[in-house]
């Protein structure tokens, strides 16, 4: 402005982090996991994440602008992050309108009612993908088959997804052993080779992503870690306590949304808990939860839901879990 | 009508006439006795919960007027000398008369008097930037225009005027709360004795340093000269510290100190234009 | 493995330009501005008046009871005259103005060069000595130092602790005291040894000065009881708890001071000024100050006497750069901006950084993302974002609950905030609205 001197309080340096970097770093790790998505679903997956990105924006920048009234912060990249991970949650198949809709709710609902960035109890992308879930059950349980390009995008051959079919076998009291024969082997899953959401397939890639994230800071291990921990672990008890009832604990980390939920979706800054000692509760109950509705619940993957309750945990983790202070003197002490 | 039915409504009318019996002990035994003059009290009071009166809310003014003896210290600013009358009447006290007053700053230094010398850039608080320098000016008492004031009015009555950087008081939407006032980090607003047609004269300006300096930081500072002090006929001018103050309660409108004030630091407002004499009159400023 | 505090610090770029610049000595201005307020506590009273002539090294103000210190004339000359100054705290304060004439010291001075080892004074001696020569903490914080030196009854001092870790970016005085006058300080340590009755002093230099290291080392060899720590760079090395705990492993208790874990700190410009003051009965009246900055010409460190106007030394530097934004009196993690190029030098002054416009601006204001990166920056694992939000609110009983009190101001946390929010603003207006609040509490 003009030649007066600045003067404010200290600290008079900053880092170079800002919100933006942080969530386009977050688009970066799902780069692989979206490529991988192309090479096994073909156009349906462009189509699916181009229309959730475009709504999610759209519907963010029109309350802003006219409902709100406030200065538009689209450019800050999470509505671009919500997009992309309610598209990474959805089947291939699915109809533009039902995104639409979708796309409405994890902004609209989920996010802006709240207040905007940083107000949210509940994340968005999941919210969306619930609300979807359970609105169009029918178009939200039938995963397309991968065929790279071939595979169309409305038109495509649909088949179950191996939480599906183990979950229907057991009920119609096929042995596990038999039913493991017809799901893809774990190298099979690892590189993505199954029915599933667009981003949830390829754990190979969503890893990669995780390694990007630790390395650039924007997550910390506590959550991931803790997520496929608990769940290794009671799954391999409930497997070895019945083994031909209960799939192994590989099987079980690599089916299903797992890894796109403990990487990507528990990690949610706003929604997850801010305490490292928190995290891990957190990412244990969402790893409990999840095991609980796959095995002796009525859906076949129960990631999202079990994220969603404990993100209704959180305030209250944040409130009365606190970090141990410089100097705090131990009780009794 | 069959037996399910029957044995539906007998059961459920069963279940709701015990219910109705162990809540109504309960609530028996659990019973706190309230003084039941402090509802209707709190009945006359505005509701506002603004915390003018002292206390949390309006039900603990309420339970204080009427534990109290008398009404001394006692007075609801929103709800003014008509709700405290009420209150006497009710509860057999007497209601002290109170004048009614309303919220002043105590400060002209826009930027058009008042030349910047640094600018700050810190989070957008008065009391943070008060705790850091001086402030954007030389003068170190005047308003830092930060709004603090205007977020903790509750009744609408602050705004801060982008084009001189200091709030503006509503005199109809002012109920003299005192949240402004305790607020201030400078301590720049006071609650002046209301005049009819909201008329006001006042010395706009806290400035304690010595003449020269203040009026080097403000053209409108006050100097101290004590020029008002000599003309007032009313014993309403006070010099301490180099700053002149008004007394509301002693002031007869008389006039004469603001065209006294040779750099107009003495603010007169809603009166009728002067009549043209021999001098150029002192605009009114902030009309 | 190098040594370091395990929560929480930033690294901020250390930008050390004039860490390869030998100390000059300034040129001593026409007048001085000596404020009488330039260490923690009670301002001192002033013992001359007007029109009276002073020689350098002279008393021209006493401390006012036992935390307060003396102040001396860094100039000979006259008093112009005894009035209020804005002064880099950013208030405006008594000083003493005086006109310069010659430079003609106290006879008492001792003004040889040679290195005196010898410690004549026993331990009371030299605190009194501390407090007659008005030694006040060189680190920044000025906290007189003969009270630090006072060890109360029932509490005992087992180590002494140099700090040499000059932490903030652009800061260099100490790492030059250092190389140029490393022997008087470890000798000051010494005295200061003797001082607290000590037989250990551990010397801790961040990583970033090899040549500091490697020079102190030499020299600490050839002196009884002291030890040079290498620590690793991460701000904030230099705070006196992290200092403490990553030197010893001790954790100064909340609320505690670091006696009660046995341990005193000292920067090593301290150590150097008790020197002098003790073997050479000098005074505190000039300090190395660094000024600095990426737009002056000549940047550099000087041998400044208190009380003279900034501008001369930005003078020296090169001259005031037109793109300057910001001047501030420190380090840019803690310093304090001023407002005005003629703030006098005072004793706690370690640096002058000047900051060119288009970075001594700050960022917009964003939402809080809950991202939590202010909480694992914070060296006393506090919550940033709560604190702030408790303070804008006015919840001062919870904040109270939260530890606001124990917050350092270190501004780790604003440093991070990929937001950009004013965390550590907000923070100081708690904790001076929570401190009030419990004084009042503590009056009924």
């Amino acid at each position: 402005m003009s030649n007066l001197l600045n003067v404010s309080p200290s600290p008079h340096s900053h880092g170079k982090e800002s919100t933006q970097k942080l969530m386009l770093n977050v688009v970066v790790a799902l780069i692989p996991a979206f490529i991988t998505s192309v090479f096994y679903f073909g156009i349906g997956a462009i189509i699916v994440t181009a229309t959730s990105v475009v709504s999610c924006l759209l519907f963010e920048y029109l309350i802003q602008r006219f409902i709100l009234k406030k200065p538009i912060s689209i450019t800050d990249g999470s509505a671009l992050v919500t997009g992309i991970l309610l598209a990474f949650n959805l089947p291939s198949n699915i109809p533009v309108f039902i995104i639409v809709i979708g796309s409405f709710v994890a902004i609209a609902v989920a996010k802006m009612t709240f207040g905007g960035l940083g107000n949210n109890p509940f994340n968005p992308a999941l919210v969306g993908r619930v609300f979807m879930l359970i609105s169009f059950p029918v178009q939200m349980t039938s995963w397309p088959v991968p065929k790279g390009f071939a595979t169309g995008y409305t038109d495509a051959v649909t088949g179950a997804t191996p939480l599906a079919l183990i979950k229907e076998g057991l009920k119609n009291g096929e042995p596990l052993s038999q039913l493991m024969d017809k799901i893809p082997t774990p190298a099979q899953m690892f590189l993505g080779n199954m029915g599933g959401s667009i981003g949830e397939v390829a754990a190979v890639a969503l890893l990669i992503g995780f390694v990007y994230l630790l390395f650039r800071k924007v997550i910390t291990w506590h959550i991931p870690v803790s997520v496929m921990g608990s769940m290794a672990i009671f799954t391999t008890i409930l497997w070895l306590v019945n083994p031909e009832k209960n799939a192994n604990p590989m099987f079980h980390i690599l089916a299903g949304g797992v890894l796109l939920g403990a990487i990507f979706m528990a990690t949610d800054y706003v929604t997850s808990p801010m305490v490292p000692k928190a995290m891990l509760i957190y990412g244990c109950g969402i790893g409990i939860i999840t095991v609980i509705i796959r095995v002796y619940g009525a859906y076949p993957e129960g990631v999202s839901f079990a994220i969603l309750i404990m993100n209704a945990f959180v305030p209250l983790m944040n409130a009365y879990i606190k970090p141990r202070r410089f100097g705090e003197e131990v009780k009794n002490g | 009508m069959s037996s399910t039915v029957l044995i539906t409504i007998f059961s459920l009318s069963l279940l709701a006439l015990v219910s109705a019996v162990i809540l109504y002990f309960i609530a028996q035994k659990f019973k706190i006795y309230e003084d039941p003059r402090i509802d209707e009290v709190q009945a006359l009071l505005p509701a506002a919960n603004c915390g003018g009166c002292g206390f949390a809310g309006c039900r603990n003014m309420a339970e204080a007027l009427v534990k109290a003896d008398n009404f001394e210290g006692l007075t609801c600013p929103v709800g003014g000398a008509s709700v405290m009358a009420e209150a006497a009447r009710i509860l057999g006290k007497v209601a002290p008369v109170i004048d009614p007053t309303v919220a002043v700053l105590l400060c002209n230094g826009s930027p058009e008097f008042r030349p910047r010398t640094s600018q700050y850039d810190g989070a957008s608080d008065c009391r943070i930037s008060h705790s850091l320098y001086l402030g954007e000016t030389d003068c170190s008492y005047g308003c830092m225009g930060r709004g603090d004031c205007e977020r903790a009015c509750a009744f609408d009555a602050l705004h801060m005027d982008p084009a001189t950087g200091l709030p503006v008081i509503s005199d109809d939407k002012c109920v003299s709360c005192g949240a402004c006032v305790k607020v201030c980090p400078r301590h720049l607003i006071e609650l002046r004795k209301k005049a009819k047609k909201d008329r006001k004269i006042y010395v706009a300006c806290s400035n304690c340093d010595k003449g020269g300096p203040a009026r080097k930081a403000c053209n409108v500072a006050c100097i101290g000269c004590s020029k008002c002090y000599k003309v007032c006929e009313f014993d309403a001018i006070t010099i301490k510290d180099n700053l002149a103050y008004i007394d509301a309660k002693k002031c007869t409108f008389c006039r004469k100190c603001p065209t006294e004030c040779p750099t107009n630091a003495i603010i007169e407002l809603n009166f009728p234009p002067r009549k043209p004499k021999l001098e150029v009159q002192a605009e009114t400023v902030n009309g | 493995m190098l040594k370091t505090f395990p929560k929480g610090g930033v690294h901020p770029p250390e930008n050390k330009i004039t860490a390869d610049i030998p100390i000059e000595y300034l040129p001593l201005p026409e007048s001085v501005t000596i404020p009488l307020s330039q260490h923690i506590g009670t301002p001192s009273i002033p013992a001359v008046n007007k029109g009276d002539s002073v020689k350098t090294g002279q008393v021209i103000a006493t401390g006012k009871g036992f935390v307060s210190a003396n102040i001396h004339s860094s100039v000979s000359g006259k008093v112009n005259r005894i009035d209020v100054v804005l002064d880099s705290t950013g208030y405006k304060q008594m000083a003493v103005f005086i006109n310069v004439e010659g430079d003609e010291w106290i006879s008492t001075i001792d003004r040889s060069k040679v290195i005196n080892r010898d410690i004549k004074l026993s331990s009371e001696e030299i605190i009194k000595r501390c407090f007659e020569s008005g030694i006040v903490g060189l680190g920044g914080a000025t906290f007189p130092s003969h009270v630090k030196l006072t060890v109360p009854s029932g509490k005992k001092c087992e180590i002494l602790i140099i700090n040499g870790v000059e932490c903030e970016p652009y800061l260099t005085s100490d790492h030059r005291l250092m190389l140029e006058k490393g022997e008087e300080i470890l000798t000051g340590v010494s005295i200061l040894m003797k001082a607290l009755k000590v037989e250990k002093a551990l010397i801790g230099i961040e990583n970033n000065k090899p040549d500091a290291i490697a020079h102190m080392t030499k020299l600490a060899s050839t002196f009884k009881g002291m030890t040079v720590y290498p620590l690793k760079v991460k701000y904030p090395q230099g705070a006196e708890k992290q200092l403490i705990k990553a030197l010893t492993g001790r954790e100064v208790p909340s609320g505690h001071l670091p006696l009660d874990v046995g341990a005193v700190v000292h920067n090593v410009g301290t150590a150097f000024a008790v020197y002098e003051a003790v073997q050479k009965n000098k005074p505190l009246f000039e300090r190395v100050v660094t000024i600095t900055g990426k737009s002056l010409s000549k940047p550099g460190n000087y041998m400044v006497r208190t009380g003279t106007p900034l501008s001369r030394l930005i003078e020296a530097a090169g001259g005031l750069p037109d793109d300057t934004g910001k001047i501030i009196n420190g380090g840019p993690m803690m310093g304090k901006a001023v407002a005005n190029i003629d703030v006098p030098v005072v004793k706690g002054m370690s640096g002058v950084v000047l900051v060119p416009r288009e970075e001594s601006v700050r960022n917009e204001i964003k939402p809080c993302i809950r991202c939590a990166k202010c909480i694992s920056v914070c060296p006393v694992n506090l919550e940033p974002y709560l604190l702030m939000t408790l303070s804008e609110k006015g919840l001062f009983e919870r904040a109270e609950k939260e530890r606001i009190t124990d917050c350092m101001e270190c501004g780790c946390c604003s440093f991070t905030c990929p937001a950009s929010r004013p965390l550590l603003d907000y923070i100081r207006l708690g904790k001076s609205s929570v401190i009030k609040m419990v004084r009042e509490r503590n009056l009924k």
